[in-house]
């Protein structure tokens, strides 16, 4: 897909013009290998994989990025502070502007294209009509800091972590797209502290093996691993910070629309070492789809049924369903007639 | 000639394009990139592991970085002759040549620079002066208050270039004028935020780290780098229970070494026992765990459950790893 | 946001006499007794080196001002409220040094605020310690509007800025010095639970 067609015009509030083509929805990341679900440190290398997946670029670009940065756009325009960076973390931003321009460049030369002249860089990204020229390292030649300034053309939320003390702190981040948690809160937190609020996985010790991981993940072999939640709409900005706002949205949930407005959130995180700062980056790229759009594909009516149903309570107020389960798990029992499921988390006959 | 090994690890191969005799026992090597693609860039404090093959030997020894953060088309490591060492020293200084081609990982940094602080100290001793020349590189490009302390053995070409580099930010201490870092007043006097490096021979190390923390300097605020070159001993037998197989380590082996020799693959970082990632459960001994590693804790090492095969050995009967 | 029982609260012990070339102490309240316990394992010398803020607040007329004041030869700063001792804090630490060992001692509001000007005066968590002495009470950030409620001691409550009722969570920051506050009925506004005293 070499034209600028390719990409939607959509919304992700107020009137949910968001849709998925069919493409899109053979190729969404449904995140269950099996047919139940259990925390794990499901770590693997991130390695192109599969030819057209979300899996075969460093930094999938997809028919959403362009209306998914319009509403990043919206998001920072009421509140600023969903992205931020302690002033340590600059030269993290560096990194992570250099490591995104290179790979999407390399990987995606149709829409984006790097031209280096030592430090003058030139930077194309056709389809947000950007051409623009700046020295690397000199933040006075981009109109935001340098983590602001590629975040605002890259989907997925991003976490910049700082090692050191035998831990990562989350001292940046663009976060826009999140699973409820507050940057500005969290910011400057500790491996451990930020994820104090999750439920069991503590005492099933998966942050110290998790964090023992990441601490040893080396430049040039990024991971990767795949998290999910459910989301009532198609909303990107589901934050604490506009809870008020969103919350009610769980009570228009009724046996008649729960196809339509349920969406299964999925977020591929990766995590990369950063050269110059060897701080760790942590994208968190979110991918919805609509309960009605997940059953055209059998393996996962099937599978997604039995996984909600057989969920620990505890797990499913976590992954946002205290209200809506019920619903759920009755609209997609019509598509589980009882058959076997086949290992692995792509679609079958391909 | 490129020897393949079981090593998983992404590697570069690269051509030895300069060598320089810098003083009369270290030299810098220049390495360039075989197939002209950009190199990994790096930042200051990263080394590299450089894989040797010494006969039918595959010594994988790490040297940091010299060269200025941000190169792209060569890496510079500085290498000090070991005349009682394993050999790898001697095997850089004596048989390498300009045109050899050698793999080379990825960087990695153990050892950067903490950018929350508002003054860097650095002391160095002797060869421990390298993973520095990066690091300064980098902190006088982002203008950042930084000084440097180096003591060394005498003066030579490598104290001149720093010199007129660093200037008055570069003191100088020589070993043969009886000059001595004076510690107390360094630690005592310092601005809050500053951050202390240290990188130099065991002993050294050890005064600085000791000095410090008796002047209420937090660990957080000191970062040392401490490559332990493997130990050397007598040779001794391995069961590798996972792989299935016996493996002999020579003498001027490590068990790391021998572990891949047999074509086993196994993790591995600094491969100098601070990092951690070698780490190896024991799963039966009988004899004793020379453990020479600085990441186990002592209850670790007291318990013998586990092991760093970089630079730790074993003597006695039998030895069997979960590998 | 239903979830209950997390663990991210800061960790508290008591103050240990670390060696060091100065020491802050800062205290409110029923805080003076976690200095005047270090008191009895502080090596010689150790109080030559000392400077005490203290801010009596509920402990007013309890006599600690004079026992601290009888422990170094500076004079004990006494403030009338945390706000009025943080830039007296701040400027103790201007001029510190390297060396310095900072203990924080008395209500969770004193600990967090001083905590925040020590962190941006550079010195690090390694050098500062903290006990948890008198009031449970908790200073909340409304994650919504981001005012932060004072003194609460009640769960729920009501967000003294935007009015919203908030779920007081277990989630500290040490960067704001507060814990997290979330809208309780956010779901089915109007449903919010009565308070019920809870940090007391």
């Amino acid at each position: 897909m070499t034209t600028l067609d390719f990409f939607h015009d959509e919304t992700f509030r107020d009137d949910f013009t968001y849709w998925n083509s069919p493409e899109a929805i053979r190729r969404f990341p449904f995140p269950f290998n099996e047919d139940k679900y259990m925390y794990s440190v499901n770590l693997e290398p991130h390695v192109a994989f599969k030819p057209g997946s979300v899996f075969e670029k460093s930094f999938d670009v997809d028919e959403h990025y362009v209306s998914e940065m319009r509403d990043r756009a919206l998001v920072l325009q009421e509140d600023p502070l969903r992205c931020q960076s302690l002033p340590h973390m600059n030269m993290a931003g560096w990194d992570l502007l250099e490591l995104i321009m290179t790979k999407k460049a390399a990987e995606y030369p149709q829409w984006f294209e790097l031209h280096q002249d030592g430090d003058r860089w030139r930077w194309v990204n056709r389809p947000l009509d950007i051409d623009h020229t700046f020295t690397f390292l000199d933040n006075t030649t981009l109109p935001y800091g340098p983590m602001e300034y590629i975040m605002r053309q890259t989907q997925g939320d991003y976490a910049i972590l700082d090692q050191r003390d035998n831990n990562l702190w989350m001292d940046a981040g663009m976060i826009t797209t999140q699973a409820d948690w507050s940057l500005d809160f969290d910011l400057g937190m500790n491996f451990m502290e930020w994820h104090g609020p999750v439920p069991l996985a503590h005492e099933m010790g998966i942050f110290d093996r998790a964090l023992k991981f990441l601490l040893n993940v080396r430049q040039g072999q990024p991971a990767r691993r795949l998290n999910w939640t459910m989301t009532v709409n198609p909303r990107l900005d589901t934050s604490p910070e506009r809870y008020a706002k969103w919350g009610t949205d769980r009570m228009d949930v009724n046996a008649d629309n729960v196809g339509q407005l349920m969406h299964l959130r999925v977020e591929l995180q990766s995590f990369w070492r950063l050269p110059r700062s060897n701080a760790l980056v942590f994208p968190i790229r979110c991918y919805l789809i609509s309960l009605q759009d997940l059953a055209t594909i059998p393996k996962w009516g099937r599978r997604f049924h039995r996984v909600i149903r057989d969920l620990p309570d505890e797990l499913a107020d976590y992954k946002g369903l205290t209200i809506t389960r019920p619903y759920v798990i009755e609209y997609m029992s019509q598509f589980d007639d009882g058959a076997p499921t086949s290992p692995g988390i792509f679609a079958d006959d391909e | 000639m490129i020897t393949k090994s079981a090593d998983k690890t992404p590697k570069i191969e690269v051509e030895v394009t300069h060598i320089q005799q810098v003083s009369d026992i270290i030299k810098r090597f220049t390495f360039t990139p075989v197939d002209g693609a950009p190199l990994p860039v790096f930042g200051g404090g990263a080394h590299i592991v450089v894989e040797m093959s010494d006969g039918d030997i595959i010594r994988r020894n790490p040297y940091s970085l010299v060269s200025k953060p941000g190169t792209t088309d060569n890496y510079q490591i500085s290498v000090r002759r070991d005349d009682v060492g394993r050999g790898g020293s001697l095997y850089m200084h004596n048989t390498l040549k300009v045109g050899d081609h050698l793999l080379v990982s990825h960087p990695v940094n153990l050892f950067h620079i903490d950018r929350r602080a508002r003054k860097h100290l650095l002391i160095a001793g002797g060869i421990g002066i390298t993973p520095f020349l990066a690091m300064m590189a980098e902190l006088e490009d982002e203008v950042a208050n930084f000084e440097l302390h180096l003591s060394a053995r005498t003066d030579g070409a490598f104290l001149d270039e720093l010199r007129g580099l660093y200037g008055s930010k570069g003191s100088f201490y020589r070993d043969d004028h009886n000059e001595v870092i004076p510690l107390n007043d360094l630690l005592t006097g310092q601005p809050l935020g500053t951050h202390l490096y240290v990188c130099g021979p065991n002993g050294m190390l050890e005064w600085v780290l000791r000095t410090a923390e008796d002047a209420g300097w937090p660990s957080q605020n000191v970062h040392y780098e401490r490559f332990l070159a493997p130990a050397t001993g007598l040779p001794y037998e391995v069961n590798l229970a996972t792989s299935g197989i016996t493996v002999r380590v020579g003498g001027h082996q490590s068990m790391l070494e021998a572990i891949e020799a047999a074509g086993v693959d196994a993790p591995y970082l600094c491969r100098g026992g601070a990092c951690g990632q070698c780490e190896t459960r024991v799963v039966s001994y009988d004899g004793e765990l020379l453990h020479n590693d600085h990441f186990l804790t002592e209850e670790e090492h007291a318990s013998g459950t586990k092991i760093m095969p970089c630079v730790s050995r074993f003597q006695g009967r039998e030895l069997v790893l979960e590998r | 946001m239903l979830v209950e029982g997390i663990k991210s609260r800061p960790i508290y012990h008591p103050l240990e006499p670390k060696p060091g070339s100065r020491h802050i102490l800062v205290a409110d309240a029923e805080g003076a007794e976690a200095i005047l316990e270090l008191a009895t394992k502080t090596p010689d010398g150790f109080w030559d080196k000392a400077r005490i803020l203290y801010i009596p607040r509920s402990a007013v007329g309890k006599g600690y001002e004079e026992r601290l004041q009888a422990l170094t030869p500076f004079p004990l700063y006494v403030g009338p409220t945390i706000a009025a001792a943080i830039p007296r804090l701040t400027k103790e630490l201007s001029d510190a040094q390297m060396g310095t060992q900072i203990y924080l001692a008395g209500t969770e509001g004193l600990v967090g605020q001083a905590m925040i000007v020590a962190l941006e005066a550079g010195v690090d968590q390694g050098s500062i310690q903290r006990d948890h002495r008198g009031s449970e009470a908790r200073r909340v950030q409304c994650v919504h509007c981001k005012g932060i409620t004072e003194e609460v001691t009640t769960q729920p409550v009501k967000c003294t800025h935007c009015g919203l009722m908030l779920l007081v969570r277990d989630h500290y920051s040490r960067r704001i010095g507060a814990f997290q506050g979330v809208c309780i009925d956010a779901e089915q506004p109007g449903t919010a639970p009565e308070p019920e005293e809870a940090f007391l």
